[in-house]
């Protein structure tokens, strides 16, 4: 059963990732800008409206929000394997942060287009970009420690990874104090919907969903037959079958 | 109770050792009065924009100054293979940890006192008006960086490339304290009080989320 979850889940995504870009370019009015003031979208022609760059907020939110999701995935897994000692857990540990760093780096990337088309900088400390980045950061950590400190690299990391999470809302307090070096700048908020931007908007996180579980389901099985092969081969070597 | 006793004694000992040699204090005490003057000559020498970096300069040479001696610390244990005899000792481990992190502390907390009347004097500018705030905010951010940094050092401690993966792992996870701490010293520059008791309190809760967390974690990552 579990041997077809990632194949439907990637069909599905390619019939979301095909509607959602028609429901994009097709259904969603294409002059929208944003007001900070009263927190909404509006109509605006001319020199308010962002045109084309606002598209990118129908990549962006559903990207950022699958960044979360995975955080909270790879936490409680890690604990998980720190508390029972499964390697199991690992697996969907190691999967989640695999699946969290990619998730982020379009978070980033599409969000620092988003910035410097609608506040003109390519980066600013705002709330939830700050945040991501150091999420992000610490994620690209766990996978060095992963890659590159051995053995024990599973248990280090895995204590990463729960810090990480405990982490989370002390970044949060501390860019939400907004009086020192990330300063929070404009409303970068998620805005109030506008009734026609909600088809698109929730075509794409369908979408998005779909994709995220079709990696990390793709990417937890890779995890277990990596982890399988090392265990076969050390006891091939224990026994002196292999060389 | 026995626990905490264990801890002090086990804090005494590593004291005690650097009390005698004096090698991890003298290095990073050195290296950060180094770092001090090296601020002083690629920051711009305007007084005002001096005022704002200083804050700044003080914690991240508490960060760079506290790594080493973190490193240095639990180098000691591996070369004579002494952890293993720190986990076997029939105490819990937590004292253990306990007992490693303070004396952690009382070194980053040397290397602030020296550091600290280096920028004054290098600096001139008046870090010492408010010594009560100032003390307060390096022993409570040298405890968090203790904290959070025994634990990965403990775990790294069998790893190859342990002094390269040790700042990777703790700097991502420390930003919020040298935040936190450099908001607190700012502050206290600027005399804003509630701004400099916001940040306070947030220091307060780190250390003592930490202070849970890694107490809770440290059995689980530091196995033989």
């Amino acid at each position: 059963m579990t041997r077809y979850l990632a194949p439907l889940f990637a069909f599905l995504g390619a019939i979301g990732l095909a509607c959602t870009c028609w429901l994009i370019f097709t259904d969603t009015p294409l002059q929208y800008s944003w007001q900070p003031n009263n927190r909404h979208w509006v109509l605006a022609t001319g020199s308010g409206s962002l045109f084309f760059n606002q598209k990118i907020f129908f990549w962006h939110v559903p990207h950022a929000i699958m960044l979360f999701i995975a955080v909270g995935v790879a936490g409680v897994s890690s604990i998980g394997f720190l508390w029972k000692r499964n390697p199991k857990w690992d697996d969907v540990a190691l999967a989640s942060v695999s699946v969290a760093v990619a998730f982020g780096a379009v978070t980033l990337i599409t969000g620092s287009i988003w910035a410097k088309a609608a506040w003109g900088h390519w980066w600013i400390w705002e709330k939830r970009l700050t945040m991501s980045l150091l999420l992000w950061l610490t994620l690209v950590g766990y996978l060095l420690v992963r890659r590159y400190a051995g053995a024990s690299g599973e248990r280090i990391a895995a204590g990463m990874a729960v810090f990480a999470m405990i982490g989370v809302p002390f970044i949060y307090a501390m860019v939400g104090a907004g009086d020192n070096h990330p300063q929070a700048g404009s409303e970068g908020n998620v805005a109030t919907l506008n009734s026609d931007m909600r088809p698109a908007f929730w075509s794409s996180m369908v979408t998005f969903l779909c994709w995220f579980l079709t990696l990390t389901i793709t990417r937890v099985q890779s995890a277990r037959m990596e982890r399988e092969v090392r265990e076969l081969r050390e006891k091939g070597l224990d026994t002196g079958v292999l060389e | 109770m026995s626990t905490l006793s264990h801890a002090a004694r086990i804090a005494w000992k590593d004291l005690r050792i650097e009390l005698r040699s004096r090698e991890i204090f003298y290095t990073m005490a050195f290296f950060g009065g180094l770092l001090a003057v090296v601020y002083s000559f690629v920051f711009p020498s305007n007084a005002d924009m001096i005022k704002i970096a200083v804050p700044g300069m003080l914690w991240v040479s508490i960060a760079f100054a506290g790594t080493i001696g973190l490193s240095r610390a639990f180098d000691r244990e591996r070369e004579n293979d002494t952890m293993r005899a720190l986990l076997l000792a029939p105490i819990p481990r937590l004292s253990v940890f306990l007992g490693k992190a303070c004396s952690i502390a009382v070194l980053v907390l040397g290397v602030a006192v020296v550091v600290t009347p280096m920028l004054w004097l290098l600096l001139d500018v008046h870090l010492f008006d408010d010594p009560g705030v100032l003390i307060l905010s390096l022993v409570l951010g040298s405890i968090g960086f203790a904290l959070v940094g025994s634990v990965f050092s403990a775990a790294l401690i069998k790893v190859r490339s342990r002094d390269v993966l040790l700042p990777v792992i703790l700097y991502p996870l420390l930003i919020p304290l040298f935040v936190a701490g450099t908001s607190v010293t700012a502050g206290m520059l600027a005399g804003n009080q509630p701004k400099v008791w916001y940040w306070m309190g947030f220091l307060g809760v780190y250390d003592a989320v930490f202070l849970v967390v890694s107490l809770w974690i440290f059995e689980s990552l530091v196995i033989e």
